[in-house]
Order: structure tokens, then sequence, then C-alpha cells
């Protein structure tokens, strides 16, 4: 069994960092993952856009996917682009803070996750893709808790690690 | 077994170059593979190496036919157009048996091309720019481990071998990241030993164990000593086509197609294979790890009574195509699946496509 997830917005909303903490977590369950990369001549504002493939059992066949167990959109052009790609009874999850439209489909279900308004409770909304990170890892399942606080101890440690406790109460923020 | 840890491929690959014991990286920045530079520019001295960035592609292929020339341990990376202007310099490489590791992260073209994942330099790689009569092996890895394993045995091989050492990735394995076990770092020959490892290098009269004095060249002027010289390279050659061919075979038995890909179109064909499996139709993969050597005698091995179609699946407008129909000798006419530019496609695409060149076979 393969978990595929795809992450878009723009660059510097952290989307790279989840798709890479998700494979760092299902690394750390030995399972085979591959992150890729969208690539490009991009920058700050750009568009940004990431795919993970966990493997329950053998290696990963294949690292590009053309439909998605789960995928995340955290601006209104990737949910535009991206919704499609939710395959059908897959899960589409949505950073309302800032996208104002209702996804159109209705074969998939949506999680609509306010990532600023509770990241800001969690004390910086500078944890929003944590947020997010968190309602995917804890509603799919595809790294384990366990697994999600370790790379997150492992992600934020040195001079980021006094970011830890708000970014582990930003795992939790939302309620699935 | 080396604990695994999750590499972006560029580095591991500039990793496992360093532990299977390159020492020298000459190179120009040029994406999708930067990263090498990069990481090569910070971590050679700490090894004892030495980085330099040279001026051009140009520069950096003749400061590595200077470094090996020398005895140095060299390996170079960059990307297509980066390796065109290498061309030049991998000739004289062969022919003064110069050994080197060469990368080669592979992007769309021709011309500067774009930036984004391609296949198009499999010309380029096994039939090469330079001029003359030489060969260059070369392996193309489809995952990041087997990518390391083949770099990590690359220098001693090239060394062994007295002649560049080819890999050709593609942009997509160069940015993405996988699990990875790096094996331990082999001996290094240290500069007072490479005198009498390597007899043939330039490393100063006085170190000469045997007191001979030792040219490096590419010139020879007299054509019975140019021939004789080009035909004792390809007795190398042909000896290496036995020895260095590998491939990969998988569930060709009974396979109704059989696609043959290699470095990441392999591993979209494994899924399409799985795409097809669910629609009763049963697939198989010829997947050429060294594509010079080509390995012509997987095509031995098709079940030719059962399998309908043969087909070359590329990120180029069927380069690897010619050396399929050379494996396949008539025997079943080649197809092709293709996206070129830097585009891929998804593994149902080429699902689909082969079930229509199925479908017209029957």
């Amino acid at each position: 069994m393969t978990t595929k997830l795809f992450f878009a917005g723009s660059g510097g909303q952290g989307i790279l960092t989840m798709g890479q903490m998700v494979a760092y977590g299902a690394m750390a369950e030995e399972k085979p993952v591959t992150f890729l990369p969208s690539y490009g001549p991009e920058m700050r504002g750009g568009t940004s856009n990431c795919t993970v493939v966990v493997s329950d059992d053998k290696p990963v066949s294949c690292p590009v996917i053309y439909e998605a167990d789960a995928v995340v959109v955290m601006n209104l052009p990737s949910l535009l682009k991206f919704e499609s790609m939710v395959k059908p009874g897959g899960k589409l999850f949505v950073n309302s803070s800032i996208i104002d439209q209702k996804p159109t489909r209705d074969d998939i279900e949506v999680i609509s996750v306010p990532t600023i308004e509770l990241a800001e409770k969690c004390g910086t909304t500078r944890a929003a893709n944590i947020v997010m990170w968190g309602a995917l890892v804890r509603s799919t399942g595809v790294i384990s808790y366990d697994s999600a606080q370790h790379v997150m101890e492992k992600v934020f440690s040195g001079s980021k690690a006094r970011f830890l406790p708000m970014d582990k109460l930003a795992f939790d923020a939302f309620e699935i | 077994m080396a604990e695994k840890v999750l590499m972006k491929g560029n580095e591991a690959f500039a990793e496992a170059a360093i532990r299977g014991g390159a020492r020298f990286y000459f190179g120009y920045p040029i994406t999708p593979q930067s990263e090498i530079p990069e990481y090569m520019a910070r971590e050679l001295k700490k090894r004892g190496g030495a980085f330099l960035q040279a001026e051009s592609e140009l520069g950096a292929i003749n400061m590595t036919y200077g470094c090996a020339s020398a005895g140095g341990n060299v390996f170079i990376s960059s990307s297509s157009p980066g390796i065109a202007l290498m061309q030049e310099g991998m000739s004289f490489l062969c022919s003064a048996e110069v050994p080197c590791t060469i990368l080669n992260v592979s992007r769309g073209g021709p011309g500067v091309g774009g930036i984004q994942p391609g296949q198009a330099d499999y010309f380029q790689m096994t039939r090469g720019g330079g001029n003359g009569d030489y060969r260059i092996p070369t392996y193309a890895p489809a995952n990041i481990q087997e990518a390391v394993d083949i770099i990590y045995d690359a220098p001693f091989l090239a060394d062994e071998i007295r002649n560049p050492v080819a890999i050709l990735a593609d942009g997509m394995m160069g940015q993405m990241m996988e699990p990875v076990a790096l094996p331990e770092p082999k001996k290094q020959i240290m500069p007072e030993d490479v005198a009498a490892y390597k007899p043939w290098a330039l490393t100063g009269y006085n170190a000469k164990p045997d007191g001979k004095r030792v040219v490096v060249k590419s010139l020879r002027l007299q054509p019975e000593m140019l021939e004789q010289h080009v035909e004792m390279l390809f007795e190398k050659y042909h000896r290496l086509e036995k020895e260095l061919v590998r491939h990969e075979s998988v569930d060709l038995e009974g396979a109704e197609i059989v696609f043959v890909a290699f470095g990441t179109m392999s591993r979209l064909c494994t899924e399409a294979m799985e795409i097809l499996a669910e629609k009763g139709v049963k697939a198989g993969l010829i997947r050429p790890i060294t594509i010079w050597p080509f390995p012509y005698g997987a095509f031995d091995e098709i079940d030719y009574g059962a399998t309908k179609a043969v087909i070359s699946t590329e990120l180029s407008m069927g380069q690897m195509m010619e050396d399929v129909k050379i494996g396949v000798s008539g025997r079943l006419p080649v197809e092709l699946i293709h996206r070129t530019g830097g585009m891929i496609p998804t593994s149902i695409e080429v699902a689909e496509k082969a079930m229509k060149i199925l479908e017209a076979r029957k």
C-alpha cells in the first residue's frame, strides 16, 4: 500500500518543509519514501509544491503522481489548480485563513483549517504550516503521532529549539 | 548496513564520490545540479582534497585533464549544455587514457533548453560529442541508492580501466530526496603513493620507482602509430563491453508488452505495469543500467511467443530506441512512448499509450 501526498502553496509558506517532515517521519518508521519538490526559477511568493509517496512495504516505484490520497493547498491558486488531483474519496486540506473560495467537488472530504488564527493562539503565525501539517498527519495517519513528535524535535533543534514548544502546540491545534 | 539518511540526490551523489575516493572537483554551477559544487566547495577541503570553481565547463574539463594526468582522483559534474562544453576534453581524456568520473544531471534540450528533467542526452553520453574513436562507460541509475552505489565505485573503476566513467542521472533524481545508506569511505591513495599506484601519471621524474620517464598525450602524428593506439583502446573497450554491461529484467515471461526504460522513466514504467496488471495485461520491463555498453543481450530474454509490443519509453524523441532496435533485431517492431523538453508523463499516461499500441497490434 502506498500513500500519495501533494502539498502546494506559495514560496515561504513552508510547503517543502511539510513534505520533508513527512518523509523524515516515514524514514524513521523504516518505510520506503520519496520526496519530490518542484524546482525552477522560484522565490518567496512564487509557486511551490512537492510530492511525497510513502510505501508500507516495497520500494516506491514512482515518485511522480497523477492523483493523491491527500492534497494540501495553502493558497487560492493552488486550490484552483490542484483540487482535481485529489482521488475520489480522498482528502483536501484547505488553508481557510486565506482561501475564501469553497472547493467545488462533492466526491472528496474537504478539511478547512484556519491555520493562521490557530497558529496565533499557539504564539506565532509562523507555525501556520505546522498547524496544517498536524491536521494532515493526525487525519491521515501517514506517520504515527509519536513519529511526528520525533520529527519536530529533530527539525526544531539547535537555533530553532525555542520554537519547539509553540510548534508542538500548533501540531495539535486543529480539532479533527 | 549503515543507518539510512534522507538526502537530496545531488548531495548524496557528491558524498558518494568523496567516499569512493574522489578528492578533486572542478566545476561551474548549472541547474539542476548546483548543489553538487556547493557541497564539494564545503566538504572537499575538509577531506584532504580541493574544490575549484572554473571559469566555464571548458575550463573544468581541462583542469580535470591536468589534475588527473598528475594522478589526482577527479570527480566532476554538470548538466546537459555544460556536459556538451566538456566533450572535447572527454575525447582527449580517452585518447590519453586518463581516468576521471563525470556525472551528468541532465535537463531538457537542445541548446540551453530548460531546467526540468530530460533524457535527451542519451546520444551525447553513449555516442559522445568529442572527435575520434572513443567510448565512455555510462551508467544510468534509477534511484538515489543505486546512483550512490555506482558513483561510489566509479573513481576506482576509472583508475582501473584508465578511462573516464560517466553517470547519467536527471534533474528529478538530483532534486528529489530518498532514504539512502552511505557506504564506508574507501581507503584513500595518499599523494606519496600515487607514483606507485599510477605509474603512468606525471608525478615527477624523481618520484618514479622504475626511473622511467612518462608522457601523457593525445597527439600521434604518424597514422601507423595512431591506428595502433586506437586499436589498443578498442581492445579495452571490447573487453569492457563484456565486463561492465548491466541490466535488470522484470516479468518478461508471458509479457504482452515489454517496456524498455532507464533511470526516472523506468520507475514510471514500473507503476504503469501495475496499472496494466489491474486491467489484465501482463507487462514486463528491460532496464539498462549501463547505456554504454548497452545490454543488447537482454533482448534475447524476451518471450517472443507472448510479447506483442516492445516499447522504448523515454524522456527524449527516441534516442535509445535505436539501440532497442539493434537489440530486438527485427524480431518485433519497436514502438516509442515519450515526452521531452522537461515534461514527464504520469504512469497512467504511459499505461494508456501502451494499451493503444497493444490494441493496434491485436
